[in-house]
C-alpha cells in the first residue's frame, strides 16, 4: 500500500424530515504518505461532509450509503493491511483510537474550539494522556515540546495560560499543537486560517508546512480559498454539490484548468496583476436594470452647484475615539484604567464619484471609524464634514431630528447577509420601510420603487413577498444592497460586505457595486481586511494600523509601489491563486508586524518622535518622522 | 438561481417557499405539524385541552342545573352519590352533589369557566407588561435596565404565591367595600399576573441583548426609525418564540396560583366559585365519606394544569431545534 488514505465511490445522504440530502455523491480520491491534499470548494460543495466521514463524527441524520475509505498507516499495515473507516462503529474502540490519536483535525473557529474552562496545557497532555502510554511528567514535557514548535516563545508558560490569554493567532497555535501532539499520520486542516488575518494566516500555513516535513505526517487542507491552495497543496481535488469536478496535481491544475467549474472559479478571485479596467468573471453575472425611479435622481441633482460638487463629499479632520477598559473591583469599579485608541488623529477625504477603500487588520479600528461616521458611536475629538453638493453639513453637529433626513445621504452595506435582514418581514417590507420612513411616494410608487430597487440588483420583482430565509447569502446581500439604495443616497460604506461571501458569488457582488457606482454615481467608502478585493475595487486605499493611517494612495502606487513597512508586510502575506507569485515563507513578518514600536526608522512609533502624514509624490502619504527628510514636501 | 436558493435556505424555513398556497396548506408542511403529527401526548393533551376550554365556554348550554341559582336548589338533593338518582326527589346526578345539593357536574363547568378566566387574563396582563418592560430594559440598557431588573430581582426572591397573597390583599384593601365582590375577580387577576410578569421581562431582555447586536437593527436605526419602532417593529416579531412558550407555562401556573389562592379562601368569592373553591368546599366532606365533592374538582384542575403544561413543555422543544 503506497496510500495512506483511499476514498473510494463515496455516498454520502443526508436523511432529513423533507427528504434526503445527496451530501455526497461517489468522490474517490487518495492522500499519500506525507503528501499535501486540498480538498477545494464552495459552501455546500460537501467538503467538510467527507472530513467528518473521514473521522468518523458524521451528524447523526447522515449516513454513508457506499463506498469505502481505506485507512492505512503503519501501525494498521502491521496489523494485517488497510482499516475501512467507513465500516466502523463511530463510538467503538477501534474508531476513537485512530480519531485524534492517527487522524487528527483542526477546525476553523479558533475562538471556540478551545475549552474556556481549561488550560491550554491541561488540553493538549489530554489527548496525549488518551492515546498514548505515558505518565503525566512525560505528557508535560511532550506538550512543551510541541508548544515550543508551533512557536509559543514561552512554552513552559503557556501550559498554564488559559485560551482567553491568547490571540486568535496563538490560539490556532495551540489547536495545531493539540491535533499533532500524538503524532498522527495524517492531519485534517478544515478551513485552518478562514478565520485569521493575513499576516497570521501565513506564518500558520507555514507552521502547518514546517511540521508536516518534521513528522512526516500527510495533511488534507480543506478550503475555499484557492490562494493558500496555490501555496500549500500537491495535489488538489475541487468539488462542487457533492461531486469531484477536478483532480490532479498542483501545477495541472492551475496551469491548465479543464473544467468549466474550475476555471470559472479562477477567473472569478480578485489577483493583483488584473490589468486596468478588467472585470472578474463571477459564475452567474447579473444584469443591472434601471428604472424611470432611480434615473429622477437627476432632476433632483438640479439645485446643486457645480463648484461645490468638486469638493471633496466627505472630509475627516483629526478623529479619535478611545475606550477605557477597568480592571477588577467587585463592583465593577476598579480604579485601574486602561485606555486603548481604537481611532488615533485619522484624518481623510473622499472624492465623489470615487471609491475609497479603507484596509487593515482585525482590530485596527476600521469598524469602529465607520460606526463614527453613521453616528452609532461618538467620537471624542474630530470633525466629519459632508458636502451633498449644496453646501457642507457638520454630521457630528446634526441633533437627533435633523439627523433623520440626513440619513438619506448616506447609508451603509453591512457583512453578515444573514443577521442584517429581519427574518420576520418580507423582502418587500424591507424594501419599503426606509421611504415610509421618510415619508417618501404613495404607497403605489414604493412598491414600484421596490420592484425597480430589485431589478437593480439583478433579482427577479415577483419575490418581493418571500421572507429572506428563502434567499441565498448572495441573493440576500444584493437585497442588503437594495435597501441601502432605497433612499438614493450620495455615499455608501460598505463594511466587509463581500466576506462573508463565496468567490464567485464575491465576484459578482463586487462587479455590482461597480455597475452601481458607474450608473448612479455614488460614493464608496469600501472598508475590508482583503486587499486583493480593495484593489480590485477602489480608486484610493487607505491602510489603517493600531487605529491610525499609515499609508492612503491612489491604487495604482500604492500596491504597486509601497512605501510603509506595514503595507508591504501585509502584502507579502496576501497568498495568491497563481503559482508565479507564491508566498515567501522565510520572509515572513512575525507576531509583532503591526506594532508601530518594531517599525524601522523613518516610520518607528515609540512616542520619542513626532509622526504625521507626509506626500511621497503625487497623492502617496505615508506617516514618517516629522523630520525624516523623505516626501516632497 | 434555483440551485442557489436551495443551497442558502440552510436554515430551516417556517413557512414553505411558494407564498401561493393557502395558509393552512403552508401550515400542514411545518415542523411544527409534523411535530405534533409525531407525538400522541401532545395529541391527547391538546385535545383534553380544548374540549375542557370547549366546555368551559358551553357551560351554560352543557351544564343540566343552574347550580348558583338559589332558587333552584333543593336541599334535598344533598350528599347524592354519583351516577345515582336522588333517593327523594329523584334527579339524576352524573357526578353527585354537594351539601347545598348542588350538582358537581355543574360547578365544575361553571368552576372551570373562572378558573381559565382568570389564569388566561392574568397570563395576558403578565405578558403585556412583562414584554414591554423586557423590551425597554434591554433595548434602552443603562439605569433603566438596572432599575427594572433590581425590581424583578427581589421579586424573584419572594415565592410567587405569597406575592400574589400580598398584592391581592392590598388590592383588596384599596377597593370601596361596596364594590369588593364584583371587583374581586379583576384584583384577583391583577395580583395574579403581576406575580408573573418577571419571567417574561427577563427572557425578553436576554432575547433583546442578542437581536439588538443584529445588523438589521442598526440598519434600522441608519434609516432612521425611532427606538420604539425598531422595538415593536423589528425587535418584537423576533423575540415572540420564547414569549409563546412562556405564556404556556405561565397559564399552568396562574391556573394553579389561582386555585391556590381560592383554595386558602382568598380567591374567588363563594358567589362565583373557581376549581380552587371547589376544592376547598369538598376538603370539608372528605373525612365524612363524600369523596366525590373533593375528587372531581381536583382531577378537572389536574388535567387542565397537566394539559396546558405539557402543551407548553412540546412547544418549547420544537421551537428550540437544539434540543431534538
Amino acid at each position: 500500500m503506497d496510500k495512506l488514505l483511499q476514498v473510494k465511490d463515496l455516498r454520502i445522504h443526508f436523511h432529513l424530515d423533507e427528504g434526503v440530502v445527496e451530501a455526497v455523491k461517489n468522490v474517490s480520491f487518495d492522500i499519500p504518505h506525507g503528501g499535501t491534499v486540498a480538498l477545494v470548494g464552495e459552501s455546500g460543495s460537501g467538503k467538510s461532509v467527507i472530513s467528518q466521514a473521514i473521522m468518523g463524527i458524521l451528524p447523526k441524520s447522515a449516513k454513508i450509503e457506499t463506498g469505502e475509505i481505506l485507512f492505512c498507516d503503519e501501525a494498521a499495515l502491521a496489523q494485517g493491511g488497510p482499516i475501512d473507516i467507513s465500516r466502523l462503529n463511530p463510538a467503538g474502540t477501534t474508531m476513537q483510537d485512530i480519531r485524534g490519536g492517527r487522524i487528527s483535525i483542526i477546525f476553523q473557529e479558533p475562538m471556540t474550539s478551545l475549552s474556556p474552562l481549561h488550560t491550554v496545557g491541561n488540553q493538549i497532555m489530554e489527548a496525549l494522556l488518551l492515546h498514548r502510554p505515558v505518565s503525566v511528567a512525560e505528557a508535560a514535557e511532550l506538550t512543551k515540546d510541541m508548544l515550543r514548535a508551533v512557536g509559543f516563545p514561552d512554552p513552559a508558560r503557556a501550559l498554564k495560560t488559559y485560551p482567553f490569554e491568547l490571540s486568535g493567532g496563538l490560539r490556532q497555535r495551540a489547536m495545531i499543537a493539540m491535533a499533532l501532539v500524538c503524532r498522527p499520520s495524517l492531519l485534517i486542516a478544515d478551513e485552518p486560517t478562514t478565520a485569521l488575518d493575513v499576516t497570521i494566516q501565513a506564518q500558520i500555513l507555514k507552521i502547518i508546512r514546517d511540521l508536516q516535513s518534521e513528522l512526516g505526517m500527510a495533511v488534507l487542507m480543506i478550503t475555499h480559498d484557492l490562494g493558500v491552495v496555490a501555496n500549500v497543496a500537491k495535489d488538489v481535488v475541487v468539488m462542487y454539490h457533492g461531486e469531484i469536478m477536478e483532480r490532479g496535481n498542483l501545477q495541472e491544475i492551475y496551469r491548465n484548468p479543464q473544467h468549466p467549474y474550475l476555471k470559472a472559479l479562477l477567473a472569478a478571485v480578485p489577483r493583483f496583476d488584473m490589468e486596468p479596467g478588467e472585470r472578474l468573471k463571477p459564475i452567474r453575472s447579473i444584469e443591472t436594470k434601471t428604472g424611470h425611479l432611480m434615473a429622477e435622481r437627476e432632476n433632483q441633482n438640479g439645485s446643486q452647484k457645480p463648484e461645490e460638487l468638486e469638493k471633496p463629499i466627505l472630509k475627516v479632520d483629526g478623529l479619535r475615539k478611545s475606550f477605557t477598559i477597568r480592571k477588577g473591583g467587585v463592583f465593577g469599579s476598579g480604579k485601574e484604567r486602561n485606555t486603548v485608541h481604537a481611532v488615533n488623529n485619522v484624518t481623510f477625504q473622499v472624492k465623489r464619484g470615487q471609491c475609497l477603500g479603507l484596509v487593515g487588520e482585525s482590530g485596527c479600528g476600521k469598524t469602529t471609524l465607520s460606526k463614527m461616521l453613521m453616528r452609532a458611536l461618538s467620537p471624542d475629538e474630530g470633525s466629519i464634514t459632508f458636502n451633498d453638493g449644496e453646501k457642507d453639513i457638520d454630521i457630528l453637529g446634526l441633533d437627533e431630528k435633523s439627523l433623520v433626513p440626513f440619513r438619506q445621504k448616506m447609508q451603509f452595506i453591512f457583512q453578515d447577509p444573514f443577521s442584517s435582514l429581519n427574518p420576520r418581514m418580507t423582502v418587500g417590507d424591507i424594501l419599503t420601510e426606509p421611504l415610509v420612513i421618510h415619508n417618501i411616494g404613495t404607497p403605489q410608487s414604493r412598491k414600484e420603487m421596490a420592484e425597480e430597487l430589485m431589478e437593480l440588483v439583478g433579482l427577479d420583482r415577483r419575490h418581493l413577498k418571500r421572507y429572506p430565509h428563502s434567499f441565498s447569502g448572495g441573493q440576500r446581500q444584493r437585497i442588503g444592497i437594495a435597501r441601502a439604495l432605497a433612499l438614493r443616497p450620495e455615499l455608501i460604506i460598505c463594511d466587509e460586505p463581500v466576506s462573508a461571501l463565496d468567490v464567485s458569488i464575491q465576484a459578482q457582488i463586487l462587479n455590482l457595486l461597480k455597475d452601481l457606482q458607474a450608473k448612479l454615481g455614488l460614493t464608496y467608502i469600501f472598508i475590508s481586511h482583503n486587499l486583493a478585493v480593495v484593489d480590485y475595487i477602489a480608486d484610493d486605499i487607505a491602510v489603517m494600523c493600531r487605529g491610525r493611517l499609515v499609508e492612503m494612495a491612489p491604487r495604482e502606487s500604492l500596491f504597486k509601489n509601497p512605501i510603509h513597512p506595514y503595507t508591504k508586510g501585509l502584502l507579502k502575506a496576501v497568498p495568491e491563486p497563481s503559482l508565479d507569485h507564491l508566498l515567501d515563507f522565510n520572509h515572513l513578518m512575525n507576531e509583532k508586524a503591526s506594532n508601530p514600536e518594531s517599525w524601522p526608522t523613518p516610520f518607528t512609533d515609540d512616542g520619542s518622535q513626532q509622526l504625521a502624514l507626509s506626500d511621497m509624490s503625487g497623492e502617496h502619504y505615508v506617516r514618517t518622522h516629522v523630520n525624516s527628510g523623505l516626501g516632497v514636501s | 438561481m434555483t440551485e442557489e436558493t436551495q443551497r442558502g435556505a440552510s436554515a430551516r424555513p417556517v413557512f414553505k417557499e411558494d407564498e401561493h398556497l393557502p395558509f393552512w396548506k403552508r401550515w400542514m408542511d411545518t415542523d411544527i405539524w409534523h411535530s405534533y403529527k409525531k407525538s400522541p401526548v401532545i395529541i391527547i393533551a391538546s385535545i383534553a385541552f380544548m374540549l375542557l376550554i370547549l366546555s368551559a365556554i358551553f357551560a351554560p348550554l352543557i351544564s343540566p342545573y343552574t347550580p348558583f341559582d338559589p332558587g333552584s336548589l333543593n336541599l334535598m338533593n344533598g350528599f347524592t352519590e354519583p351516577m345515582s338518582k336522588n333517593d327523594f326527589t329523584g334527579d339524576y346526578f352524573f357526578l353527585g352533589t354537594d351539601d347545598q345539593g348542588r350538582d358537581v357536574f355543574s360547578t365544575i363547568l361553571f368552576g372551570l369557566r373562572i378558573s381559565l378566566f382568570v389564569g388566561l387574563a392574568a397570563v395576558l396582563f403578565a405578558m403585556t407588561l412583562g414584554v414591554i418592560l423586557g423590551l425597554i430594559s434591554g433595548y434602552l440598557g443603562g439605569w433603566v435596565d438596572g432599575v427594572i431588573m433590581r425590581v424583578a430581582d427581589i421579586q424573584m426572591t419572594f415565592p410567587s404565591i405569597m406575592v400574589a397573597m400580598l398584592l391581592y390583599g392590598v388590592g383588596k384593601g384599596l377597593t370601596p367595600p361596596d364594590l369588593r365582590d364584583e371587583m374581586a375577580l379583576v384584583v384577583l387577576i391583577i395580583s395574579i399576573g403581576l406575580s408573573e410578569w418577571v419571567q417574561f421581562a427577563r427572557t425578553v431582555r436576554g432575547a433583546t441583548l442578542v437581536e439588538r447586536e443584529k445588523e438589521y437593527v442598526q440598519a434600522g436605526h441608519l434609516i432612521g426609525l425611532s427606538k420604539w419602532a425598531i422595538m415593536l417593529r423589528h425587535i418584537l416579531p423576533n423575540v415572540t418564540g420564547p414569549i409563546l412558550v412562556i405564556a404556556t407555562i405561565s397559564l399552568a401556573l396562574a391556573i394553579i396560583a389561582e386555585a391556590t389562592l381560592s383554595f386558602l379562601g382568598v380567591g374567588a368569592p363563594k358567589t362565583e366559585p373557581s376549581l380552587g373553591t371547589l376544592i376547598n368546599v369538598g376538603r370539608q366532606f372528605i373525612l365524612s365519606g363524600e369523596w366525590w365533592i373533593l375528587l372531581f374538582p381536583s382531577l378537572t384542575l389536574l388535567a387542565l394544569a397537566l394539559s396546558v403544561n405539557l402543551f407548553g413543555d412540546w412547544l418549547r422543544d420544537v421551537l428550540n431545534p437544539k434540543l431534538r
